[in-house]
């Protein structure tokens, strides 16, 4: 018993002041300004975009349509109901598709099976896949069913394969963040796995689901390669008016823009970004806002 | 240090006082018990595998109708791996995998015909984490009746029935629309058990449900038991032992052996005998060593 009082009582150390030592400087230093360049890259664009396109954020920008003649009134009406009908109509498509196989994979797969294994690595590969090609495969695809390229159903299509892979991933990231204990808690009650499903973890997951969803939607609002390789109509002057409607979408309408020589079309296009980005920026608020409201803490 | 010499059994009752403190036994003394139990359930050569590890070997026994058998052990003996092999809530480990026999009214639980569905609703399970869904108090009780399609006459009743029984009606009764999740610790294992008790089982399984929970809501999920034994089984997976000698009727001592060849500890069954007698006289050395507190 004596040894125990012999113990030294040597002082609890000082509290440090962050790491000082050169490496860590150096590291800061490297994160510091990985993100100054970042944000700089950004604001600089909006910056820019914004002292040219400010005087056309106008009425015209909103109701009028493109002009080849008068590039001062000229409006993005075309574009902009274009881009609501498409993302709605990608929404309507990739959101059910995606969440159900998200469901599949992550509640009633066996991941012993190899079929599974093979759609799993897959999936993670999609997601990285370029925009492009999914405007081939919908091209490709489209010709062999006699599907007309260049409508608002065709463009749905490409940009719904583009998000189906970040939607299932999301899905299953919200599903996997249910507490097993719930499944359990409602299996044990005599709920069936679909049961369990259905008024446990899915609505556990909508938050989650919805947050990635509409960041994925975000993502096919800006995209304009796979609908320029499907032929998307660069110069439309009526509102597109069905899934069989020949259409254009605002990053088009911009791409369209910016290729002529006159400042007018300079101008037009930047207000048209600064639209854009607004939209985008709304969207990923949303999505953030139903992140933080609904988001369960177990 | 002094190091302790323990007394044996034959030496005076001072001394043996010293060496093992007793601990209180089955405060519902006057209920006498056959000796062996009239089986709800029974066990019998019982293995379960996660894949080609054996968590528990060899097991039989036999639950009593209306009796509350407890199983107890140190850590890793398998006594909730058994107990969740008991209304195949092991079926949801992809690895798991029980061998022997279970049966319930004679039938197996595992037979090709029967379904794992119906095998939960008749045995019930309380967890050791209280996990009420993210619903309204009544929403949790309602839950069980509607998803197995109970015919019920009034919901409101059952679900007044449910709580009053499971001792948490006049802390609710004015808030059942309120979540279950803000209700204490206590309260969300009571609102567990009442969820359970609402779909009409005739087993309920409990897997340490107060060690989560304060001894103040620990004594009154105890009385809740004994008030349920009239007209449930129970089964509980306990750490504290005083909670078995409290509550049990039957208790069963599980212990944990090494495998021959592989450093993987297998549970298997030591001893199983009314609660009074395994607390009082066990007939095996390591029952006797677990419940004087030499190990575990």
């Amino acid at each position: 018993m004596a040894s125990l009082g012999a113990i030294a009582t040597a002082p609890l150390k000082a509290k440090r002041e962050g790491d000082k030592s050169a490496k860590s400087i150096v590291f800061m230093g490297v994160l510091w300004f990985t993100i100054f360049f970042s944000v700089l890259c950004l604001g600089t664009l909006l910056v820019n975009a914004f002292f040219d396109g400010w005087t056309r954020l106008d009425g015209n920008l909103i109701t009028r349509y493109s002009s080849t003649v008068l590039p001062e009134t000229a409006g993005a009406r075309a574009a902009i109901l274009g881009s609501a009908l498409v993302i709605v109509m990608t929404a309507v498509l990739a959101i059910p598709l995606g969440v159900a196989a998200g469901v599949y994979l992550e509640e009633f797969a066996d991941p012993r099976r190899w079929y599974n294994k093979i759609i799993e690595v897959n999936l993670t590969n999609l997601a990285a896949v370029p925009a492009i090609v999914y405007g081939m495969l919908t091209a490709g695809v489209a010709l062999s069913i006699g599907l007309p390229r260049r409508v608002v159903l065709a463009g749905a299509i490409a940009l719904a394969l583009l998000i189906l892979p970040v939607i299932i991933i999301t899905t299953r990231e919200a599903m996997r963040a249910v507490p097993r204990e719930i499944r359990e808690g409602s299996l044990a009650l005599g709920a069936t796995p679909l049961q369990t499903v259905w008024r446990q973890t899915l609505p556990s997951a909508v938050p989650g689901i919805a947050t990635g969803s509409i960041i994925a939607l975000s993502r096919a609002l800006g995209e304009a390669a796979p609908l320029l390789l499907l032929g998307g109509l660069v110069f439309v002057s009526y509102d597109p008016n069905g899934l069989f409607s020949g259409y254009t979408v605002l990053p088009i309408q911009i791409y369209d823009w910016v290729k002529e020589p006159q400042l007018a079309f300079q101008q037009v296009a930047s207000a048209a970004i600064i639209l854009m980005l607004g939209l985008l920026l709304l969207m990923n608020a949303v999505a953030i806002v139903i992140r933080n409201r609904y988001q369960k803490r177990w | 240090m002094t190091s302790h010499t323990y007394s044996t059994r034959a030496d005076s009752a001072e001394d043996d006082h010293e060496a093992a403190p007793r601990v209180e036994v089955n405060r519902d003394t006057r209920r006498s018990l056959p000796p062996d139990p009239k089986p709800i359930m029974e066990c019998d050569g019982v293995d379960v595998y996660y894949g080609d590890f054996r968590a528990v070997t060899d097991v039989s026994l036999g639950f009593g109708y209306n009796e509350i058998t407890a199983l107890i052990g140190p850590s890793g003996c398998g006594k909730s791996t058994l107990l969740r092999s008991l209304n195949r809530m092991n079926d949801l480990i992809v690895s798991a995998r029980v061998e022997g026999s279970v049966t319930f009214h004679g039938q197996s639980i595992y037979g090709k015909d029967v379904d794992p569905i119906e095998v939960r609703r008749r045995i019930g399970m309380v967890f050791q984490k209280p996990n009420p869904f993210p619903k309204s108090i009544y929403d949790n009780v309602a839950y069980g009746p509607r998803v197995t399609g109970m015919k019920v006459s009034s919901m409101d009743d059952l679900v007044e029935e449910a709580l009053t029984k499971s001792a948490l009606w006049d802390e609710v009764k004015d808030k059942l629309k309120d979540s279950g999740l803000g209700l204490s610790g206590g309260q969300q294992q009571r609102l567990c058990i009442a969820r359970t008790i609402a779909i009409r089982p005739e087993v309920i399984l409990m897997d340490e449900p107060c060690s989560a929970l304060d001894p103040i809501a620990t004594s009154r999920i105890e009385d809740l038991m004994i008030e349920l034994r009239d007209e449930y089984s129970i089964i509980i997976v306990t750490h504290n032992m005083q909670q078995a000698a409290r509550v049990a009727d039957r208790t069963a001592f599980f212990t944990a052996l090494a495998a021959e060849g592989s450093g993987d500890r297998t549970g298997l069954l030591v001893e199983y005998d009314l609660t009074t007698k395994i607390f009082s006289a066990p007939a095996d050395e390591r029952t006797e060593n677990y419940i004087s507190g030499r190990f575990g």
